[in-house]
């Protein structure tokens, strides 16, 4: 008997990865899932800082999706290496500062080097025609083929009737007949072959699995590089990036407000690293101070912070202001609602 | 029993951390992970399912979560 081949998938968590691994594991290959932390990726947890949140499921897509399969898992931290993909696309943005075709031909090839090293013999994704305005295009599929250098090694099991024969399907180590001619933005055909496969419950995330997709948290991005003079992130800057309130009064420093008790209890963690701001007289929320501030500045960040807390009424709120470790105490007067300028909101 | 401070990271890295530990172990010893995500409760015990490791203890400390975990063959 032929030995049993070997395929890399690229698994996202979402329903298409899931169904090309499957369509793989029905012709008898032995299929392992891969999966690229680039710190921007929606999971269940980050979305459940909130306590709001909390009700809804918190499961990992895609280690959810790996045990639907009965596959193994392997989750790699790509967070630095995928700075130079955010910040340098040679293929540009999506609608917003999604690079999504970098961001595939990146994740693609280092799915070819896992695969090389750990003895697979191709790789697999769940990529569809037609599918995502951006990298899912007939003309984009052999670009991401031949710029990751996965060349004919790069199987969509959901669309190869309708792109050329790969490696895989010419060695007959799967049989091309028996694989999917899927395109367009429908997704009929992906819900048909999820019943057939039994799979219910699966991810259908409304907003992608990614920050980048999403408007608001790009225009937050774009203002921190704008703020600092230069395009650049920490793993820290783009975590809190999806937490609380943004205000930005001056060009030199922006406040994040915790919106309820989880952001709260989140930016707690925060707090060595940041000025921070809390009312001592009224409840209210824990602020974090990013930037440079001189003197005068305080004043005009406690009087937003009051504006947030229990005191928003009352004449004067007392605001504690900590910096490295020190604490001062300030009196201000809370602004009114429309003294919070809809420009500052980031 | 090796012990793993995963605390203050969020989900996925503190599994991340976990599966990248556990490949430099040798089968039948046992890793102790301390996080402060309470979506490992979820997150941990699904990557052993995955990978056949074993869960042996699950438990919550003053806000934080410790999974003791025994590694199995591959
Ligand atoms: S949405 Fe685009 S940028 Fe984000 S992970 Fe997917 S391909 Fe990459």
């Amino acid at each position: 008997m032929a030995t049993q081949k070997k395929a890399v998938a690229l698994i996202s968590g979402g329903l298409d990865s899931l169904l090309a691994a499957k369509v793989m594991l029905e012709q008898g290959v032995h299929v392992e899932g891969i999966n690229f932390y680039t710190g921007f990726c929606v999971e269940g947890h980050t979305h459940a800082i909130r306590k709001k949140d909390k009700a809804k499921p918190k499961r990992n897509n895609a280690l959810w999706s790996a045990e639907m399969l009965g596959i193994k898992l392997h989750i790699i931290d790509i967070i630095e290496e995928y700075k130079q993909v955010l910040l340098n696309p040679k293929h540009g943005y999506g609608a917003n500062m999604n690079p999504c075709l970098d961001c595939k031909i990146f994740m693609v090839g280092k799915a070819k080097e896992w695969a090389l090293e750990n003895g697979f013999d191709f790789i697999i994704t769940g990529e569809v025609i037609g599918q995502r305005p951006m990298s899912q295009r007939k003309d984009t599929m052999p670009v991401i083929s031949a710029e990751s250098g996965a060349d004919d090694l790069l199987l969509r099991p959901l669309c190869a009737k309708n792109l050329p024969e790969t490696l895989p399907e010419r060695e007959g180590w799967v049989n091309r007949d028996e694989l999917h001619d899927f395109s367009g933005r429908t997704r009929k055909p992906q819900m048909a072959l999820a019943e057939k496969f039994g799979f219910v419950d699966y991810a259908q995330p409304a907003g992608g699995c990614c920050f980048l997709t999403d408007k608001a948290y790009s225009v937050k991005l774009t203002d921190l590089w704008a703020s600092r003079g230069k395009r650049d992130y920490e793993i820290d800057d783009i975590m809190l990036l999806k937490v609380g309130r943004h205000i930005r009064p001056k060009p030199n420093f922006k406040l994040i407000v915790a919106r309820e008790e989880g952001e709260n209890n989140f930016l707690q963690g925060y707090k060595k690293q940041f000025i921070t701001l809390r009312t001592m007289s009224h409840k209210g929320p824990l602020t974090l101070l990013d930037g440079s501030v001189n003197d005068g500045d305080f004043e005009l960040a406690a009087r937003i912070v009051a504006r947030f807390s229990q005191g928003r009424d009352a004449e004067l709120v007392d605001v504690e202001v900590t910096e490295n470790g020190v604490s001062k105490n300030i009196s201000v007067k809370p602004f009114a609602a429309d003294e919070i300028q809809e420009a500052w909101r980031v | 029993m090796i012990e793993l401070d995963a605390r203050r990271l969020m989900c996925p890295m503190p599994v991340i951390k976990t599966q990248n530990m556990i490949k430099t172990m040798a089968i039948g010893e046992t890793l102790r992970v301390s996080c402060t995500d309470p979506g490992v409760m979820q997150d941990i015990p699904a990557w052993c399912r995955i990978n056949g490791h074993l869960l042996l203890n699950t438990e919550e400390i003053e806000g934080e979560f410790i999974l003791t975990i025994e590694v199995a063959a591959e």
